[in-house]
This record gives C-alpha cells, sequence and structure tokens, in this order.
C-alpha cells in the first residue's frame, strides 16, 4: 500500500506504477459523467466526432453532485455505483482516457481495458461527499447541463484522495481485498 | 380531539430533513470509531477514517454527509385522537420534504421509472416522498425519518420461501444477499431483516428494522441470537469497508418478525449504507 501525488492528465508513465492498494491523491482536472453522459460521450466517439473535451489522459468522476450552497463551486460529490458505465468504459479507455473514478465492481471488459490502454479505475469513499467536495476547487458545466447533476462538469480538484481498484496488470482489489479477509 | 396546525407538520419535516443531511447519528458515529479500532486491514482503515473525516466536516461546515441526499422515507404513527388543522397529514408531509430538499441544497433524485425524466418540476422536488402510516392509540403523531440512497437499496432482495427453509435457511439467504452486494452498497453496512407477515409485511418490516439503534438488543433471545450469528457470518466475508477487503463489513443486523401464512415464510434482506440519516420525532 504506497502512496502517490498524481497530477491530471495521466501519462501511461504514471499509471504503469500503480498497484491496487495504493492510495493516490489527483491533482488538476477532472471530468465529471454518469451514464446518460457516458451515453452521449461514446455516441460521439462512434460518429468520428468531437468530444466537449480532451481525452487524452483525462480522469473521468462518475459523480452527480448536490446543489452548490451559494459561494461554494459544487456540493456535496462522492463517487456513485460504477457498473452502470462498464459498457461505455472500454471505448474511453481505448480512445486516450487513463482514468475512471467510483465505487464498486467493474466487470471483466473494464479490467481487460485498464490492462490493454494503462488504465486505472480509483476507489473514492462513497458517503465521503462533504469531505470530496472540499477537494473540488471549482466546477464549470461544458457539455450538457439539461442533464442537471448528471451534465458534463469540469472539475479542479486539489489532492483529492482514491485508492486504486483497478490497475494496469489486471488486479483487482475487491477481490484480493476480500480474499484476504474472508474466514471459510 | 387533539389538534396539530397543518404548517407545525411542515415545518418539523422540513428542519428533521436538514439536520439529518449532515449530522450523521450518534450510534451510526459511535459504531463507524469502533470499527476502526477493531479493522485488521490498513486499506479499509483509511476508509473507516476518512467517513469519520466526512461526518465531522458535513456536521461543522453543514454541508450533506452524501451527494446521494436519498428518497425520503416515513414511518407514521398517528393517534386516533389528533387531526391535522388545515390540510391533510400527507400533504404536510410532501410539504416539509419539498423545502427541507430545496432548503437544504439536497438532491432531487425522484424520477419517472421508464422516462427517468427528474420529477422535480412536474410532482415536486424530490417528490413523492414515500410514507408508510399506522393508526395507533393516543393524541400524538409519532414521526420517524430515513434519507434512503440508491445504492444500497439496489442491492437489497426479498423472496418467499417455503416453510421448511427455517432459521438456517434464512441466515444463508442473508449471508447470501450480503455476499452478492459486496461493496456496491457503501459498507460498512447495517442490515434490516424482515420475517414473516406477507410478502409486503416481510418488506416493510425489513426497512423498519432499520430504524433500530445500533448497539441495542433485540429484547426477543432467539431473534437476538440470530442477529449475532448473521453478523458474524457477515464479517467473516471478508468484503470490508467500501469493498476493499477487512474484517467490518456490518455493524449490526436488525431483525423484525411477524406471524406468516402456514404455507409461507417471506424473508427480505434491506441494507443500509454507513450514511444512515435517520431521525424520530413525537408531535
Ligand atoms: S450507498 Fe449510501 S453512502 Fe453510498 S453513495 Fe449511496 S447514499 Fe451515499
Amino acid at each position: 500500500m504506497a502512496t502517490y501525488h498524481l497530477t491530471t492528465p495521466l501519462t501511461s508513465e504514471d499509471t504503469r506504477q500503480l498497484n491496487a492498494g495504493d492510495v493516490v491523491y489527483l491533482s488538476g482536472v477532472l471530468y465529471t459523467a454518469r451514464d446518460a453522459a457516458h451515453k452521449r460521450l461514446v455516441d460521439l466517439i462512434d460518429k468520428g466526432e468531437e468530444l466537449p473535451f480532451d481525452l487524452e489522459g483525462s480522469v473521468i468522476y462518475f459523480v452527480g453532485p448536490t446543489p452548490p450552497k451559494p459561494g461554494d463551486p459544487i456540493g456535496s460529490a462522492g463517487p456513485t455505483t460504477s457498473y452502470r458505465m462498464d459498457s461505455y468504459s472500454p471505448t474511453m479507455l481505448a480512445h486516450g482516457s487513463k482514468g475512471m473514478i467510483g465505487k464498486g465492481k467493474r466487470n471483466q471488459a473494464v479490467i481487460d481495458a485498464c490492462k490493454e490502454y494503462d488504465g486505472i479505475y480509483f476507489g473514492a469513499t462513497g458517503g465521503a461527499g462533504a469531505l470530496l467536495g472540499k477537494r473540488i476547487k471549482s466546477a464549470e458545466v461544458i457539455a450538457y447541463p439539461e442533464l442537471g447533476p448528471e451534465a458534463v462538469r469540469r472539475i479542479e480538484v486539489e489532492d483529492f484522495p482514491v485508492t486504486v481498484i483497478n490497475d494496469t496488470h489486471g488486479r483487482d482489489l475487491y477481490q484480493m481485498g476480500r480474499e484476504q479477509y474472508e474466514v471459510k | 380531539m387533539r389538534e396539530i396546525e397543518f404548517d407545525t407538520v411542515v415545518k418539523t419535516v422540513r428542519d428533521l430533513i436538514i439536520h439529518c443531511s449532515t449530522d450523521l447519528p450518534e450510534d451510526m458515529y459511535n459504531a463507524l470509531k469502533t470499527s476502526v479500532e477493531v479493522e485488521k486491514s490498513p486499506v479499509a482503515k483509511a476508509v473507516l477514517e476518512q467517513i469519520l473525516d466526512n461526518a465531522n466536516i458535513a456536521k461543522t461546515e453543514e454541508r450533506p454527509l452524501c451527494q446521494d441526499t436519498g428518497l425520503a422515507v416515513f414511518f407514521v404513527r398517528v393517534g386516533e385522537e389528533v387531526k391535522i388543522k388545515g390540510g391533510l397529514l400527507r400533504d404536510a408531509i410532501n410539504m416539509g420534504t419539498e423545502q427541507g430538499y430545496k432548503d437544504g441544497y439536497l438532491r432531487a433524485s425522484t424520477c419517472h421509472p421508464f422516462s427517468r425524466a427528474n420529477l422535480k418540476d412536474t410532482i415536486g422536488y424530490n417528490l413523492p416522498a414515500i410514507i408508510h402510516f399506522d393508526l395507533v392509540a393516543g393524541d400524538k403523531i409519532e414521526i420517524e425519518y430515513a434519507a434512503k440512497g440508491g445504492g444500497s437499496e439496489n442491492v437489497s432482495r426479498a423472496r418467499v420461501f417455503p416453510p421448511a427453509a427455517g432459521k438456517e435457511g434464512i441466515i444463508e439467504y442473508v449471508r447470501e444477499v450480503v455476499s452478492d452486494a459486496g461493496g456496491n452498497p457503501c459498507p460498512p453496512i447495517v442490515v434490516g431483516v424482515g420475517i414473516g407477515g406477507t410478502f409486503e409485511k416481510a418488506v416493510i418490516s425489513s426497512k423498519h428494522a432499520l430504524f433500530r439503534d445500533i448497539g441495542t438488543e433485540n429484547p426477543d433471545e432467539e431473534l437476538n441470537e440470530m442477529e449475532q450469528t448473521m453478523l458474524e457470518q457477515i464479517n467473516n466475508l471478508g468484503i470490508g469497508a467500501m469493498g476493499m477487503g477487512g474484517t467490518k463489513t456490518a455493524m449490526a443486523v436488525h431483525i423484525e418478525s411477524n406471524p406468516c401464512h402456514i404455507a409461507s415464510l417471506p424473508v427480505s434482506v434491506n441494507i443500509q449504507c454507513h450514511s444512515s440519516r435517520h431521525a424520530h420525532i413525537t408531535l
């Protein structure tokens, strides 16, 4: 369980050094998207059209925040369950995205895509929305405002705490961790 | 007949919702503290520490504990000798819900089941609330409230067993539901188990079981023993905080049991995440 401080956009060099179970403090820009936004982004990729942001090295945060209080950039902003993005994530990784932040198990296709394209699936602590929201320094809706909390936002984070779940070696912390502590 | 003003109910519900969204109940906070102490996995320990930090930040800075501020669920026991002056009790609860979610800067999460369109501009902000009414003796209204997020509801399950399944079958089923859920319901969790009654009675009982304070014993000796057995088996699964592996997957199992039909044994398992936002108040 090593600790790293990384700044986005991530490179293959950044991601290949990470192992399942490592703690990473991310700084820089993240893009937020949930299922509805992913569907639209992947449609654009399929049609060969331009995306609302540069995918290269990008880290996507699966989140639907609460409305901000006056004066705050964003409200509470913890991760949402990731499996709903499983059918879209391999395409995103194949087109340059290097990381995803969410909670809960991914399917084998996502785990394989992480290995093939040097991607990382990070887990953030579900239910830690107040703490995580405070690490977000600015937020700006850059696409699909009609989706409300599900709109695509460009957010700037500082020392955003995440744990490596699926690394570039095909490992899965959910499986490894559970095997280690299971009492049969 | 005692009378309670419509607006009193609205304001009470509104305030309850705003308070719960930022202030983790003491029983849960203490259970999390104990969990940090006993957890063997360093990764899970770090997660639990973050959850406690989050609770402190949420409370002191009045920020929602979790961005999934849930559907508003109420159990309301209405005395037969009390009535609402100036409107219907159901309307007052819904109005209080809308005001609480709006004024507390909470997320509106109700939508149409097929179109998935958010209902905030049609039916109301995070409306309708889910309300379970019961009639009781007396002239008071007792309101239990919980904000129920999607993550832990999505992994909850119910099933009607043949009577022969017995206690063993129930214990095995609960273990299986929690095992399949893994990290998705944001462990450490509380597990509500409803046994007996009809199908829907078991489900409602499993939800209501979640309102019991952690650390209190089931007054029924047999159920108390079952709770302990289930809790041990669940913690042996190794799921740990946020599913990252560890020795603390659940903090409590709470059972509510009802008489049932001679031909059936309904069992429901309702899971509650660590962000257990609930409170109760008597008017
Ligand atoms: S399961 Fe609970 S803690 Fe986790 S995201 Fe949902 S409401 Fe929040």
